[in-house]
């Protein structure tokens, strides 16, 4: 794959907090318009990957290239509606569903359109009931939901999910797998996602990374599932961690 | 009032030592530690006022101020110890509402310019003012810790420092604000407040005490709504980075 079909290059990144090392060493590259699937035990340093990739966190050590250039020559706040981030446990701010998915819109000083909240609310599979529900009633699955939408609503080029199907009924899930890989196909969106679910990893990935301690361990197409030569990884997948 | 009746009142101090030893409450030490501090810092205030009564020198006056703002100062900033530069924080925003009370209380000449009347209202003030920038770092840092989770969202979806913190800070502003509004409903109905009181018992006709205290009130509203803005404003923006990162630790150490 050529230079120019990088979304986002790694190059010798670590991450230093106090005395210990979250991340280390990692150098690789994210691929425009696929999806990436990263997967590893917890507490392997995914998260506070895709955090350096929204600029919620800066490396200690190394660079990070997005679309070509460094991450240090974007604005934070332009950074961050390129490459939007779904965060871990779907956090709502206070006020309505409404609310939650016009804070990017207000964020910019303008307004967000009924229509166009109800038109992303039925994309992530919720009826324009819940546009007007107290966002901190709802369900785990229903604050996944939200959450997506409310990311969407920036148009990102490059969109960071962390294990946002954890908390769906497997109907749910199929119908947030469909719409991701919709808006990857359609709008040629380039994809990194978190998940535990190594099966999910397999049927959304073009690509897959496993993390573990904080190093990229293992990255390849689905078929490092059949064959990776690091034993660890292997145990891994065999569900040993 | 002479010396010997005044130290008949240290049985108001006898009481609760004895109630203390009773009932094994334990406060013996501190109270006594508070009956001596109060007896020595407050006749040691004294006599510096009548000095400075009598000396009638703006230095003096000047000097008596500083004072009062440093030791409020050094009092308040041990609630944000960890928000940086928040010693100068504070002392600004002590030096701002001292400047703009005095400025319309002598501008508009709705007080004399003398001594008398400048140092305890500027007492009263800065006073106040130190109260609220507690208040408000307790309620400010309180609200961060509890809200980190959306602090973070915020910044994820491209907002900036201000865009962040915006709700935290608009709280603690209001819930610091709250008690000095909520006190001046009641004003007067459950208690007379000690200046007035201090000044009927002095002999002041009741009627311009209380117009002494209405000036207070008054001004007091002024004093907490500067103090915790501006406390609030200059802090913000050290608890992030150039990159608009939230800064981990800059609230709690
Ligand atoms: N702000 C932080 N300060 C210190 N340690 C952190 C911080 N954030 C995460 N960590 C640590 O970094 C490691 C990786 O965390 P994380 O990226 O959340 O892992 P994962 O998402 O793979 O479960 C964990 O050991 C975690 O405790
Ligand atoms: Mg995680």
């Amino acid at each position: 794959m050529s230079k120019n079909g990088a979304a986002i290059q790694f190059q010798d990144i670590s991450l230093e907090r106090g005395e210990t090392l979250i991340l280390k060493g990692i150098t690789d590259t994210i691929y425009k318009g696929k999806i990436t699937a990263l997967v590893g035990p917890s507490g392997a340093g995914k998260t506070t990957l895709l955090k350096l990739c929204n600029g919620l966190i800066s490396p200690t050590n190394g660079e990070i290239i997005v679309d070509q250039h460094p991450i240090t020559e974007f604005e934070p706040t332009t950074l961050r509606r390129q490459v939007g981030i779904v965060l871990q446990n779907a956090p709502m701010i206070r006020g309505s569903v409404f609310d939650n998915l016009a804070l990017p819109i207000k964020l910019q000083r303008s307004n967000l359109h009924t229509e166009e909240a109800i038109s992303m609310l039925n994309n992530v599979g919720l009826d324009e009931s819940f546009l007007t529900r107290d966002a901190y009633e709802l369900s785990g699955g229903q604050k996944q939901k939200v959450a997506i939408a409310r990311t969407l609503m920036n148009r990102p080029k490059i969109l960071l999910l962390d294990e946002i199907t954890s908390a769906l009924d497997p109907v749910s899930k199929g119908e947030i797998e469909q719409l991701i890989r919709k808006i990857n196909k359609e709008y040629g969106v380039t994809i990194i996602w978190i998940t535990h679910n190594l099966q999910q990893a397999k049927d959304i990935g073009d690509f897959i990374w496993v993390m573990m301690k904080g190093q990229l361990v293992e990255s390849g197409d689905k078929s490092i599932f059949e064959h990776t030569k690091n034993s660890k990884v292997q145990q891994f997948f065999e569900g040993k961690f | 009032m002479t010396y010997t009746t005044l130290a008949l009142t240290l049985i108001f101090v006898l009481i609760p030592l004895i109630l203390s030893k009773t009932l094994n409450l334990g406060l013996e030490k501190d109270t006594l530690v508070a009956t001596v501090r109060s007896i020595i810092q407050l006749l040691a205030v004294g006599y510096v006022l009548k000095f400075v009564f009598d000396a009638d020198s703006y230095l003096y006056m000047f000097l008596m101020i500083t004072l009062m703002i440093v030791a409020a100062t050094l009092n308040a900033r041990k609630k944000g110890k960890a928000i940086k530069g928040i010693t100068w924080k504070i002392a600004t925003t002590l030096i701002i509402v001292e400047v703009v009370t005095q400025s319309i209380l002598l501008g508009l000449n709705i007080v004399p310019a003398t001594a008398q009347y400048i140092i305890p209202i500027s007492g009263m003030l800065i006073g106040n003012s130190m109260v609220l920038s507690i208040l408000f770092l307790n309620r400010f840092t309180a609200e961060i810790e509890a809200t980190k989770d959306s602090i973070e969202l915020v910044l994820s979806l491209g907002g900036t420092s201000k865009q962040a913190i915006h709700m935290q800070l608009k709280s603690a502003i209001r819930a610091s604000m709250i008690p000095t509004i909520e006190s001046q409903k009641t004003i007067g109905l459950v208690q007379l407040p000690g200046m007035m009181s201090g000044q009927i018992i002095g002999g002041a006709d009741p009627v311009v005490a209380v117009q002494f205290q209405i000036l207070i009130i008054f001004a007091l509203l002024t004093t907490a709504a500067l103090s915790s803005i501006l406390v609030g404003f200059l802090s913000y923006p050290t608890l992030f980075n150039d990159r608009l990162q939230y800064i981990e630790n800059s609230t709690s150490k």
